[in-house]
């Protein structure tokens, strides 16, 4: 029993204080395309965790592992200080492309989770309700998602996965499928969310900007195979307005220092 | 669709039809066509006979029947196809080639296994409808979005609910299509099986008619069974429509 649980980039967290934690993850794909080489990562309780890096580099696959959905082929995740082998309740799914259920409105799809986990229809659908007022879609129950904008759908994915009331939520590049407007103004209700609910967040996005603004912390990984090459924490005062987060000083800082290493890698050969 | 700045209702070639029809019919032109009113009169005097009754229960029991288990073994089957490799691999080929094949050659084969009777008619129906039901539901369950069934997994669902709940409700619009154009190859299938066994239903009628050269009862049976494989084939593309208004959202 170790009594630190030390990453790849010489972190070391006290084994409470991390909520889940790989080690040691490799992934080929079929066809010998070599995703993820002995990736080492742990993430505090709390935070919002970034997974930033050129496109292909694994950060999607790396998410997808953590979530269960993908099985590595070497390493393994822990969650809770357990070693976990598949998809769990303590963890939930913001999905790139909504994955919501056409055929269904947005207050079933809200509710989906509830519902496969068996859930009686009058508690699933309070609890969706309140979860739909609080990423602002109110008066939006009945609509399907085909009505919707979207950044509205993924609105209804985001509240799907605050319904079952996971530990840990999981985001895979969430707002890469709405316009810069939308975008912006969905990352700052998403932080204002966060204050409320207190979760631990793993977010994956190739956008810097974005990764800065959302983050505690920052991994950014190497061009394929991915492996863990930084971490950064940007040191922003978060007590001012959205505006002025994207004037703050660190942040600033950070978006530069997050560019100059990822323009390396696009930089080495075979870029 | 418009002539001469008129709007001309779709139904209307229809009665251009009947009237060249009914036209070609009085001249006498030719001895198998009588004029299209006698074939409706015919039509009206045939609906209340018993022999009529007796022949649409006969013709619409195997129809259904066969339909019912085309269905029932055409889903399990193309799921299984689209879910397993190995059987989708396996089947796959045999499927292709029925698929395509003239079954009706089948039928003199069945009819020496089974019999002469219904129960070959209901294999006829079978296999004129199940192996379009089995190839759209394959493409349908095929083409269910990744991350939906990632999505089902990620919130804990069984195997039960990941089929029952997303796979196939997913898959509906391609499955119904299936079973449109099941619908349509069935009608084909009961006809066709009747009239090679030739003793039962709607095929006796057919034998019957034309045996006795009794022309305007034998058009208008062929005209009722055109206006059931139509009926049937819109009935169930209302249903696709139902469907159609969130298949186009996925």
């Amino acid at each position: 029993m170790t009594a630190r649980v030390v990453t790849t980039a010489g972190e070391r967290y006290r084994p409470q204080d991390v909520i889940a934690a790989v080690r040691g993850i490799g992934k080929t794909y079929p066809g010998g395309v070599e995703a993820l080489r002995d990736v080492h990562l742990a993430f505090p309780r709390g935070q919002l965790t970034t997974l930033l890096g050129p496109s292909g580099c694994g950060k999607t696959t790396l998410l997808k592992i953590v979530a269960g959905l993908l099985r590595p082929d070497m390493g393994e995740v822990e969650v809770n200080g357990r070693v976990v082998d598949g998809p769990g309740p303590e963890r939930a799914f913001v999905f790139q492309d909504f994955a919501l259920l056409p055929w269904a409105n947005v207050l079933r799809n809200v509710a989906f989770g509830l519902e496969l986990r068996g859930v009686a229809r009058a508690a699933r659908e309070e609890t969706a309700r309140k979860y739909i007022a609080a990423v602002g879609l109110a008066g939006f129950e009945k609509s399907y998602p085909h009505q919707l904008s979207g950044g509205m759908r993924q609105r209804v994915g985001l509240a799907r996965a605050l319904a079952v009331n996971a530990d840990i939520l999981m985001m895979d590049e969430p707002f890469s499928a709405v316009d810069e407007q939308t975008r912006r103004k969905f990352q700052e209700d998403l932080l204002e969310l966060l204050k409320v609910e207190r979760k631990t967040v793993i977010f994956v996005t190739h956008s810097i900007e974005e990764a800065v603004y959302l983050s505690d912390r920052i991994v950014l990984l190497s061009r394929r195979p991915g492996r863990v090459s930084r971490i950064v924490a940007p040191k922003i005062s978060r007590d001012g307005s959205p505006d002025d987060i994207r004037r703050d000083r660190g942040y600033l800082d950070a978006v530069d220092e997050i560019w100059a290493i990822l323009k390396q890698y696009l930089m080495e050969p075979g870029a | 669709m418009t002539a001469f700045g008129i709007r001309i209702p779709a139904g209307l070639s229809l009665v251009v039809w009947a009237v060249v029809w009914e036209i070609a019919g009085r001249l006498g032109s030719s001895l198998v066509l009588p004029p299209f009113s006698e074939v409706i009169a015919a039509g009206i005097k045939l609906i209340p006979s018993e022999k009529f009754a007796e022949a649409a229960s006969i013709t619409l029991h195997a129809f259904f029947v066969g339909m019912a288990w085309a269905v029932a073994v055409g889903i399990p089957v193309g799921v299984l196809m689209a879910r397993s490799k190995a059987a989708g691999r396996i089947l796959g080929v045999w499927v292709n080639i029925f698929v395509s094949a003239p079954i009706s050659a089948l039928v003199p084969i069945l009819m020496a296994v089974i019999g002469i009777g219904q129960s070959t008619v209901i294999v006829t129906v079978f296999l004129f409808a199940v192996f379009i039901i089995i190839l759209d539901t394959q493409v349908g369950v095929q083409h269910v979005g990744r991350s939906l069934e990632e999505m089902a997994r990620s919130f804990g669902a069984s195997r039960a609910q990941l089929y029952g709940k997303v796979l196939l409700l997913a898959a509906l619009p391609e499955m119904l299509a299936g079973i449109r154009l099941a619908v349509i190859r069935g009608v084909k299938g009961v006809v066709i099986g009747q009239l090679l066994v030739s003793i039962i239903g709607v095929g006796e009628l057919f034998e019957l008619y034309s045996r006795n050269f009794l022309m305007a009862e034998f058009w208008a049976l062929v005209l009722m069974v055109f206006a059931f494989a139509f009926l049937m084939s819109e009935a169930v593309a209302w249903l696709e429509r139902r469907v159609e208004y969130y298949a186009a959202a996925r």
